[in-house]
């Protein structure tokens, strides 16, 4: 498999299927870990960065943690294509700016991805559409059983799982769940979300566009303690409480379509409008009307539109998807032209085409 | 971890996204729902993990004189030779060691963030005694290295000889 093919496809994560899918987008959870005899990161020489990829490729690749892993050299990829993986939340952004020898693995399915010299050594993800904590959780500790098995992992008697940054030591876990709340947000009641989460430490996060400017209705919620608590506790503790915000986000969708239903489908339909007609079109605005045509979508509005399709215009309407798609680099002006040639030309499809053509 | 504005615990963790770079918000309940509240908010200027956990140890360090203060800033971790105020400063430690050789430092860092001081869930099967052990080669490859940038060749030997022992005693 080959980058380029990324391009045509949508992740696991962006299926839009699994429980609440109209409103959870995806669950995922991360563990942090360190090879026992390395320094972290930070204070650790390039030769040790050699090591440590090596070490590490060769647990995950005896490990068999699947059958179809694609593994990539960061370091000797282009700037675009680790900006793709970034755009599908296959490494983070601090992994895609970072200097020196650093990988990561992918299962073709884009279920998990294992970051190779991050901010610690070793940073395990595992990803799936919907609301489906447990099923990830199952299938993490596995992956991560099975790398142990050939490794050293740093680890203290008393503080469980050493990490570069204290923030993450004990489980080494982050568990996070990404919501689409727009009716929170026209309704401006997305701070009853942050009440709902005083009580116990979570932390919400909004999700960044093109530059750092919150693309609005997405939200992330996840643990912000990972010490003193089992892996279960704080997996169930996220569990638990995104029930509560759908069922203010449901109510909030409830309320809009009591109180008006006339100006939600105003309000959906030229942003659906808009985005099958504009000649150029912003990172900004494109997320921002899809958002509510997701929500449109969610609620019956726009028949010939499944979730599915949403989601992947999500992911392939940014700047490296683009410039791959097109097979150039494109400034930001150029960038806007293809990006609304690009939603003119899968939004205007015959009825059933884009399905049709997937299969 | 407690309230930037105020003693209490934050209970309330908010990424600003308007504006310039985005930035970690740890509030408690008041200070969270006036910051929300006001258009705008007024973010603060110490935003990042890194300032925050700067902040804590700041707290911490109340109580005790700049002398005190100074030599925990210059105290070094024997296995990769950070300083305490290198971590400081940076906010990523420098080695698994460090948990050992700042545990007075960190104790309370830590315990400030999680509100806990003991790991409880998963650990892996093999001992954490052979953990330690293996983070010893992080020093002895730093020795080995500074043997042969001094020309202490011999010593860089048996160094190297020490390291390549531990390396291929089986990880089992
Ligand atoms: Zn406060
Ligand atoms: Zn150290």
């Amino acid at each position: 498999m080959e980058i380029k093919e990324l391009t045509q496809t949508s992740g696991e994560w962006l299926r839009g299927d699994g429980p609440e899918a109209d409103i959870v987008i995806s669950s995922r959870v991360r563990l942090a870990r360190n090879l026992a005899e390395f320094p972290f990161i930070r204070r650790a020489t390039p030769q040790d960065r050699v090591q440590i990829e090596r070490i590490l490729r060769d647990a995950i690749i005896h490990s068999q943690v699947s059958n179809s892993l694609l593994y990539i050299a960061l370091d000797e990829l282009e700037a675009v294509d680790r900006q793709l993986l970034v755009e599908r939340h296959l490494i983070s952004r601090e992994h895609a700016e970072a200097q020196g020898r650093r990988a990561v693995a992918i299962d073709k399915a884009e279920k998990f991805s294992l970051m190779i010299n991050e901010e610690d050594h070793l940073r395990i993800q595992v990803m799936q559409s919907g609301f489906n904590l447990q099923s990830v959780w199952q299938q993490i500790t596995a992956i991560d059983d099975a790398i142990e098995q050939r490794v050293t992992y740093a680890f203290h008697e008393r503080l469980g799982y050493l990490t570069a940054c204290p923030t993450n030591v004990g489980t080494g876990l982050r568990v996070s769940v990404m919501l689409h709340l727009p009716a929170l947000v026209i309704t401006r009641q997305i701070e009853k979300v942050f009440r709902s989460l005083q009580k116990i430490s979570l932390a919400v996060r909004g999700l960044f566009g093109e530059g750092s400017q919150a693309m609005g209705d997405f939200y992330q919620i996840s643990n912000q303690i990972t010490l003193g608590r089992g892996e279960d506790e704080l997996v169930q503790q996220v569990n638990d409480i995104v029930p509560v915000i759908i069922d203010y986000e449901r109510q909030a969708r409830q309320f809009l379509i009591k109180e008006s239903q006339e100006n939600l489908h105003d309000r959906v339909s030229r942003a659906y409008g808009i985005l099958r007609t504009a000649q150029t079109i912003s990172s900004e605005e494109t997320m921002h009307l899809l958002s509510s045509v997701r929500m449109g979508v969610n609620l019956g509005l726009i028949p010939k539109l499944q979730i599915a399709d949403i989601n992947e215009l999500f992911i392939h309407t940014q700047p490296a998807h683009l410039q791959k798609r097109t097979g150039g680099e494109l400034d930001s002006a150029d960038r806007n032209i293809e990006r609304a040639r690009y939603l003119r030309q899968y939004l205007n499809r015959e009825e059933g085409a884009n399905r049709a053509e997937k299969n | 971890m407690k309230c930037q504005q105020c003693e209490r615990p934050a209970t309330f963790h908010i990424t600003e996204l308007t504006g310039g770079k985005p930035q970690e918000l740890h509030l408690c309940e008041e200070h969270a729902r006036h910051y929300l509240t006001t258009t705008g908010g007024e973010p603060s200027g110490s935003g990042g993990m890194a300032a925050a956990l700067a902040q804590q140890v700041q707290q911490m360090a109340i109580g005790q004189t700049a002398e005190e203060l100074a030599h925990l800033d210059q105290q070094a971790c024997p296995v990769c030779g950070i300083t305490f105020y290198e971590f400081r400063s940076q906010g990523r430690l420098g080695c698994p060691h460090d948990y050992v050789a700042f545990t007075k430092q960190l104790e309370p860092l830590i315990y400030n963030v999680h509100g806990e001081s003991e790991h409880v869930g998963k650990r892996p099967r093999r001992s954490s005694g052979s953990s330690e052990e293996r983070t010893q080669l992080i020093r002895l490859r730093r020795e080995m290295r500074e043997a042969v940038e001094n020309e202490l060749y011999e010593k860089a030997s048996e160094l190297r000889d020490q390291i390549r022992r531990i390396e291929t005693e089986q990880v089992a």
